[in-house]
């Protein structure tokens, strides 16, 4: 991908969302018509913890310049102990991520009920503003999937 | 090869009015494996699903895409179309175009191409589905109803009405809650435990209807249809089956100095107490925090004067399990603790009281018999000023408890105190400090004009600054200010009685844990639809009745309570439930039996099996491998994570699936 | 060693105790050792060799030699008795079929350190008190065992054996000091974009031969998700510096919680890639955030990737720390 000159760069984002929690977030959001950059676009899973790493690296691998994942705020799981997991893995590998030289700031983990359509905007907010500061992902990009 | 329908839904302007919904139908059809494309004013209409029925049917079609509102809105709607002229409803994916595309991004030309994207990340994960069926599990025909207050009263009643059997779990000795301790309800002003007593009667009587007092729920397992609850039975100190509520152990009990939690401790009882009179079950209680027996070993004499022998000081508490078809939450709500609004005073003097309190005052078995007198002096009060909203609908970031939220009933319940205090006491001058006064109900705005115009009660717009007890008058100096005459005010108060904020009881929260049932901020349990399901938690099988889902009144807890009552009679009707097909499913020849996935599963649904296979070189080995109960599973997908060979797959979520979604939407 | 060690095996297999050994011999050169298994006194005479060179673990072998008919007697070095503690926790050896002689260890020889001193053209070695005597076509050479050991036993993290039925030489203990992040924190305090070159530079060498994946006692799927054309990521071929990442980084989070940094994958690598440290950084960060944690130091402990607290567990916003940025 070039940076046009005539066009600001937009960065795509892969936002995966729990059923329950942030993928109602995201429809509040949607409900309250919470404005948020169409950068975003939002993988429905059934929980956080179904969010597996070879997901998050496909994106990057596709294209993807950020990558985050929303689930129900700890202890609100619908399935009681999903995001327990999503918190420990996600840690993990957002850490070795970094520590392969991944800027830290391309990968996210946030909670967002359902209630929070407000903060659904806000976070997106900021992820996309984060990511447009940070530029096109270089460094766990496959080449062969980027035009030209 | 797929043959793929795409519809896209205008939903009126709600869609189509920040996307062209014709182009996304359009660039549709250039999409490898769609067939057919289609837009449509209502694709949720008679009209349209008969749109995509019909073209199912025309155009051959495999699978469905509807570029639509979200699927949590929709998706059931299209799937039980699909299925009536014969797709397997799993063969439909949603793109959800409008909350989170056309509501949220203004303009066409940003909408227009994310919904195209959405919608052929749609048509990629469609592309891959498989139809999915869905497993039978049977239903235990017994319902849970946690709280025996009026709404798990009622709630239980209406089950065992409709011929099913109903346990109520009641964490006090008796049932009845809170609106047995009410002195008179509004508008009507009927007399509270003259409607609540019989009910309980009703519930103590019928024979469906089990009642665990002095009883909490300290664990649930399973799943809608087959829940196992665990039932603490606290040690009572008195055999259940023996006493016959003669209340003479309570009579001769020495030790008689206890806050009694019925009069909102105004009043006091003994160590061994029955809470009252009408008490469901008649049964007494030991108070082992006060009995001297239990805490000293001398005493013993509610065992000497007990003619059935039922005072058993070794009691312990019990545990036991039981199994149940559906579960309601019931568990009502609580005043906030006042304490922390030091302005008030409600801390510094006994004439500051809650409104609770101030019930059990009026009331005719509260502490006084229904004199209205100072708890202070037991003078009766000349001058009686009511603070609305004490704690209600504060700011976010209250650090003294107060909510957000508007309690519902203060304001109804304030006119009634000043009614009714004015017709026993009509040399009374009352006013009532409030913020707005909401009254929409049948006859409420007319009960509270009657306070104002024909009682004379003095409504102040405007707040309580400051309450200050004056130690050699006896009065409460209020200070307050009036906003519509921009005055301040001071009053000299004989009482003063504070309208708490409500908020969820405390043992909500962690029996939504239990439950796996949604919680909102406030801890008041979250209906599965606002609007569509409020009775209903998103977790299946589980239902809500009364406050715990959000402040309501009394006439409207009874109507959820029935309405409850009706959604687990319609799941209790059922002998089988079909469950949800989206399951985990394990690749047998893949799994290599690490068991990895079943340390995470939070419903134990994963089992190991040792299986027989077949080698390429035709020997036989056998294997450990994972086995996954589709009726215990719930999908969550934690185990297909843990699983490094990605034998562990979610149906309907498939790792295949994501990544088809995943590729299309970074295209 | 090696004398006593042929003498016990002798004698396990006459007196029926084990049907075969596993354990090690020589290949065309006696720095060229392969795992093998012995079915027969006068194959373990003739074959078996146990000289500074065995470095292979055999844990991973008895996944196979576990399921067959009878005992198998196997030799672990203490590093090896974790890989095998880990793979019983995972149900992939039968206990009751492995007869273990756990033998000391002070560290194996890197044949590569012995080439930079010039030595080559090796016939023999034999270890005496810690000093190495290397025969070579040319003569005798003598080295310190130290000087030349492999990188992983440098830093090795335990000389005690978890698990054993009987034990040949000296018990040690675990090594509180064993530096073995040291490197893992060198990088942490690099630049991400240092970090970035650091790995490039070593990933990009990645022929994609599978000898990590092969020799890890981790791995052990049935099918790995990398082979299989169904998973959506098969990926054989690190075509480009996106498959060289995707694989290593999947297969060091396949195995976090569950290696026990054995150091096997760096040790076989034909293009010397440290990917021990990628194991090592979750290993060091597991530690940190959820507490310490030794896979395979019991049987039957639970992952820490598996398992989680409902109070205490970092949030992954505060995390984010593979290093510096």
């Amino acid at each position: 991908m070039s940076v046009n000159e005539n066009k600001p760069y937009e960065p795509k984002i892969i936002a995966f969302c729990c059923n329950w929690c942030s993928y109602g977030g995201a429809d509040l959001a949607g409900t309250n018509r919470l404005s948020y950059p169409a950068n975003v676009k939002i993988v429905r899973v059934p929980c956080s913890c179904r969010v597996n790493p070879q997901f998050i690296l496909r994106a990057f691998q596709r294209g993807a310049d950020g990558v985050i994942v929303c689930g129900c705020h700890p202890g609100d799981c619908h399935y009681s102990t999903g995001n327990f997991h999503t918190r420990r893995r996600m840690a993990l590998l957002f850490s070795m991520l970094n520590f392969l030289g991944v800027e830290s700031a391309r990968t996210r983990v946030e909670w967002v009920s359902a209630a929070e359509g407000a903060r659904f905007k806000s976070v997106m907010d900021s992820f996309v503003a984060d990511i447009t500061k940070l530029g096109p992902n270089r460094r766990l990009e496959d080449i062969r999937c980027k035009e030209n | 090869m797929q043959r793929i329908g795409v519809f896209v839904c205008w939903c009126g302007t709600n869609i189509a009015a920040t996307v062209d919904v014709k182009a996304v139908a359009e660039a549709a059809k250039s999409v490898p494996g769609v067939v057919f494309s289609a837009d449509y004013q209502y694709m949720c209409s008679e009209a349209g699903q008969t749109l995509i029925k019909d073209s199912i049917k025309e155009y051959n079609l495999t699978n469905v895409v509807v570029c639509s509102c979200s699927p949590r809105m929709h998706e059931a709607t299209f799937r039980k179309a699909v299925a009536s002229v014969g797709m397997n409803p799993y063969m439909l994916e949603v793109a959800n175009i409008r909350e989170q595309c056309s509501w949220v991004h203004k303009d066409k030309e940003i909408g227009t191409p994310k919904a195209i994207a959405l919608m052929k990340a749609a048509v990629a994960k469609a592309t891959l589905n498989t139809p999915l069926t869905a497993g039978n599990t049977p239903v235990t025909k017994r319902a849970l109803v946690i709280g025996g207050g009026i709404a798990g009263m009622q709630t239980a009643l209406d089950i065992a009405e409709a011929g099913y059997e109903v346990d109520i779990v009641e964490k006090k000795p008796t049932i009845g809650g809170k609106m047995a301790q009410l002195d008179k309800t509004f508008p009507t002003l009927d007399c509270s435990s003259c409607i609540v007593t019989p009910k309980m009667v009703d519930v103590g009587q019928n024979e469906r209807i089990h009642i665990y007092s002095y009883s909490e729920v300290t664990a649930v397992k399973g799943f809608v249809g087959q829940f196992t609850a665990t039932i603490k039975r606290k040690a009572r100190y008195v055999d259940e089956d023996k006493c016959t509520g003669c209340g003479l152990c309570t009579e001769k009990c020495p030790m008689k100095k206890v806050p009694d939690e019925w009069n909102m401790g105004l009043g006091t009882r003994s160590a061994v107490y029955i809470p009252f009179a009408q008490a469901i079950p008649k049964i007494a209680t030991i108070d082992p925090n006060y009995c001297m027996k239990l805490n000293t070993g001398k005493c013993g004499i509610c065992s000497k004067v007990c003619g059935v022998g039922a005072i058993n000081y070794d009691a312990k508490d019990e545990y036991i399990d039981v199994e149940y078809g559906a579960i309601v939450a019931a568990t009502g709500y609580e005043m906030i603790n006042l304490e922390k609004y030091d302005e008030y005073a409600y801390a510094q003097s006994p004439d500051v009281v809650t409104s609770l309190e101030y019930e059990r005052l009026m009331s005719a078995a509260g502490p006084t018999g229904g004199h209205l007198v100072r708890p202070s002096d037991g003078k009766q009060p000349k001058t009686i000023v009511f603070v609305q909203c004490v704690g209600s609908r504060e700011s976010a970031d209250s650090c003294r408890g107060g909510k957000e939220y508007c309690s519902k009933v203060c304001c109804m319940y304030t006119a009634k105190h000043a009614i009714l205090t004015k017709d026993h006491y009509p040399d009374t001058d009352i006013y009532v400090f409030y913020i707005d006064v909401r009254t929409p109900g049948k006859l409420f705005d007319e009960f509270y004009r009657r306070a104002v115009e024909q009682y004379n009660v003095h409504y102040i717009k405007g707040a309580v600054g400051k309450v200050t007890p004056n130690k050699e008058t006896g009065k409460l100096e209020v200070q307050g200010s009036d906003l519509i005459l921009n005055e301040q005010l001071h009053i000299d108060a004989d009482m003063v009685v504070l309208a708490g904020a409500l908020q969820a009881s405390e043992t909500a929260r962690p029996l939504a844990t239990m439950l796996t049932a949604p919680m909102d901020t406030n801890d008041f349990f979250t209906e599965a639809h606002a609007k569509l399901r409020p009775v209903e938690s998103a977790t299946a099988g589980i239902f809500l009745s009364g406050f715990c889902q959000g402040p309501k009144d009394i006439p409207e807890t009874v109507g959820q309570a029935g309405a409850a009552a009706a959604k687990v009679i319609g799941l209790l009707a059922k002998d089988h439930l079909v469950g949800n097909p989206c399951v985990s499913k394990p690749n047998e020849l893949m799994c290599n039996g690490c068991s990895q996935c079943a340390t995470v599963c939070p419903y134990g649904a994963i089992t190991y099996v040792e299986k027989e296979f077949r080698m390429p070189d035709r020997t036989t080995k056998v294997r450990r491998v994972a086995s996954v109960n589709p009726a215990v599973c719930q999908g969550c997908g934690a185990c297909t994570v843990t699983c490094p060979s990605g034998a562990m797959d979610l149906q309907g979520f498939s790792n295949t699936e994501i990544m088809a979604e995943v590729d299309a939407l970074c295209q | 060693m090696q004398g006593e060690l042929i003498k016990r095996a002798c004698e396990l297999l006459e007196d029926g105790t084990v049907n075969r050994v596993l354990g090690w011999q020589k290949g065309q050169f006696v720095y060229d050792i392969t795992p093998a298994v012995f079915t027969s006194v006068e194959d373990v005479k003739e074959h078996f060799v146990y000289n500074d060179f065995c470095a292979d673990n055999l844990s991973k072998y008895l996944i196979k030699e576990s399921e067959k008919e009878g005992k198998v007697l196997v030799f672990l070095k203490p590093c090896d008795t974790y890989s095998f503690n880990q793979l019983q926790t995972e149900y992939k050896i039968k206990r009751e079929n492995v007869y273990i002689i756990g033998i000391e260890s002070y560290g194996k020889v890197d044949v590569e350190k012995l080439r930079q001193r010039g030595i080559e053209g090796i016939t023999d070695i034999e270890n005496v008190n810690g000093t190495l005597k290397v025969s070579t076509i040319y003569g005798e050479e003598q080295v310190p065992a130290y000087e030349v050991m492999l990188n992983r036993c440098l830093t090795c993290k335990s000389k005690k054996h978890v698990v054993y039925d009987e034990l040949v030489g000296e018990d040690g203990e675990v090594v509180a000091d064993s530096g073995r992040f040291d490197m893992v924190e060198k990088l942490e305090k690099m630049t991400a974009e240092e970090r970035f070159n650091f790995w490039r530079g070593e990933l990009s060498r990645c022929i994609r031969c599978n000898a990590c994946r092969n020799v890890c006692p981790a791995c052990t799927c049935e099918k790995c998700v990398f082979d299989n054309p169904n998973s959506g990521t098969q990926n054989r071929g690190a075509r480009d510096s996106f498959e060289e990442n995707m694989f290593h980084i999947i297969r060091a989070y396949h195995v976090a919680g569950r290696c026990t940094d054995c150091g096997e994958c760096s040790r076989v690598c034909p293009e010397n890639i440290p990917l021990h440290l990628l194991n090592r950084k979750f290993i060091r960060d597991i530690n940190e955030f959820y507490g310490e944690f030794q896979a395979g130091e019991e049987v039957g402990q639970m992952s820490p990737v598996a398992a989680y607290t409902e109070h205490n567990d970092v949030e992954p916003s505060i995390v984010q720390k593979g290093g510096a940025e």
